[in-house]
């Protein structure tokens, strides 16, 4: 569990980036920041493996402070992928992925051992083991970052927008791949994101913040678009619009649910014909309505 | 050609001393210049100050630091140690910017996935920062190396005995031979030592020359499909 009391971070410049932020992320669940860039998603990041220190409140990780023991112990404590992947050019993809290994003092052989294993792990072909980050595609690179991230088997992962840079269907595969390694290994995720679609699917727990991390609405992605907190969060998750803003439609072969460009986007199922029928007879009156 | 022939063993002699004279210049620049170096680049407030001053120490006129520096210091200007403290500073004045832009030209988006990583920050710059300002470094080391073997053939004027012992000699007893196997020696070391750097450097960062691979290739390469 991590924890964040009432804490603000104000940079040297003036900056207010995080003001008064209080938040418990629950254990062995995925939370997602999500704003606008400059609402200091990041900044609540970085907090939690020290990387920014703040200026008043405290971050506690199952109950204990970050800010008490050596930062550089910490950070090998936690996982940390980042956009553009933020591998060293010059390590060979094997030795990126065994960072970690190798400065908790793990013995090299093992070290790419286990890096191997990863690479298994993340989806990467083992031909590749030996490459340099450079002659890796965009979405390789991020699979190497992940990978790397995971390495020490911490129990937190922290994902700073790890797929912003990269194309929308590599983007769609590598979220799969997120939601498919936490099924399976069970880590507490913190992601940041400005992308909402991205944080309903991902998101255990949904954090939309405005600036100085203010935080607008929490809740699970089902909560949130069932019951967005005020307009603000209406207009930022698009509720009111495109693929959010549905409504049924009969036709000869059952009911469909279009979007409001009329675009289908699926078909009700395992829903007893009572139900549609009323809750179509419900919207030809809201229709009619004058 | 005769004279060449004839005083052969003379030329490789002060081929040798005069490589030596360089080497121990070029290796104590390099050496004094990472902290230099470092400290520009990690103290922007001095930063100027000392790029300024290293600078202009390579407007001193070399003949003239030759002859002013021993009478400082206080030892002979006929000394080896003098021409090799000259160059080291001439070396110095190259290196030192060369080592701070190397350092600048880091991704800072790299150093901070290494203190991400758990890097302490001693451990941090021998590993990520040193290796990746390498490529600035060595071009300026290059620099440095053929300008210091060069110029170290001033030391013949205080004194010194190496290669420039061909030039003033040749010239006093207008053997223009003489002469011309002094500049070909010169410039056979210089190439002969900027071909070994280029090497070093090949063999050190292996990832400067991974070659990029073509789009079409990368896809063969597999990338498992997600499961």
């Amino acid at each position: 569990m991590i924890e964040f009391r009432n804490v603000t971070k104000r940079f040297p410049d003036g900056t207010l980036a995080v003001d008064d932020f209080s938040l418990v992320l629950p254990s062995r669940k995925t939370t997602v920041f999500v704003g606008s860039s400059g609402c200091g998603k990041t900044t609540l990041l970085r907090m939690i493996n020290r990387m920014v220190e703040p200026t008043s409140g405290e971050v506690e990780i199952d109950g204990e402070s970050v800010l008490g023991g050596d930062p550089v112990a910490l950070r090998r404590r936690i996982g940390y992928v980042m956009q553009n992947s933020g591998l060293m050019p010059h390590f060979t993809v094997l030795d990126n992925v065994a960072t970690v290994l190798r400065l908790t003092g793990v013995k090299k052989a093992e070290a790419h051992k286990r890096a191997r294993t990863l690479l298994d792990t993340v989806g990467l072909d083992q031909s590749l083991a030996e490459r340099y980050p450079s002659q890796l595609s965009g979405g390789q690179q991020q699979r190497v970052g992940v990978a790397r991230g995971l390495a020490a088997d911490p129990n937190i992962l922290l994902m700073d927008e790890p797929f912003g840079a990269v194309d929308p269907i590599v983007r769609a595969d590598l979220q799969q791949e997120t939601l498919r390694l936490q099924r399976e290994l069970d880590k507490t995720v913190v992601f940041v994101t400005h992308d909402i679609d991205e944080a309903f699917l991902l998101g255990d727990q949904v954090v939309i913040l405005d600036k100085g991390a203010r935080v607008v609405q929490v809740g699970s992605p089902s909560e949130i678009i069932e019951n967005p907190a005020d307009d603000f969060v209406a207009a930022f998750i698009g509720a009111d619009r495109g693929r959010r803003a549905l409504h049924l439609k009969q036709t000869p072969r059952g009911t469909v649910v279009v979007d409001s460009e009329g675009r289908t986007q699926g078909a009700i199922v395992d829903v007893p014909d009572s139900v549609t029928d009323a809750l179509l007879s419900e919207e030809s009156a809201t229709k009619g309505a004058p | 050609m005769n004279w060449v022939v004839d005083n052969l063993g003379l030329i490789l002699e002060l081929t040798a001393i005069h490589l030596q004279q360089s080497a121990i210049a070029i290796v104590l620049g390099f050496v004094l210049s990472l902290p230099l170096g470092w400290v520009a680049w990690r103290y922007q407030l001095v930063k100027g100050p000392v790029i300024v001053l290293t600078g202009l120490l390579y407007t001193i006129p070399s003949l003239a630091l030759l002859i002013l520096l021993p009478s400082i210091a206080g030892y002979p200007a006929r000394s080896p140690a003098n021409l090799i403290i000259g160059l080291t500073i001439y070396a110095i004045a190259i290196l030192v910017r060369a080592v701070s832009d190397g350092l600048d030209s880091v991704d800072p988006a790299i150093r901070q996935s290494a203190t991400a990583m758990g890097y302490g920050g001693f451990r941090r710059f021998w590993t990520v920062d040193f290796p990746l300002a390498g490529p600035v470094v060595l071009a300026g080391l290059r620099v440095a190396a053929v300008s210091t073997i060069s110029l170290a053939t001033v030391g013949i004027l205080v004194g010194v005995n190496n290669l420039g012992y061909l030039f003033t000699n040749g010239l006093q007893r207008r053997i223009l031979a003489e002469v011309f196997s002094g500049v070909v020696a010169v410039v056979v070391i210089a190439l002969v030592i900027d071909l070994l750097l280029l090497l070093l450097g090949r063999a050190l960062m292996p990832w400067t020359r991974a070659a990029k691979v073509p789009a079409a290739a990368r896809q063969t390469a597999t990338v498992r499909a997600a499961a």
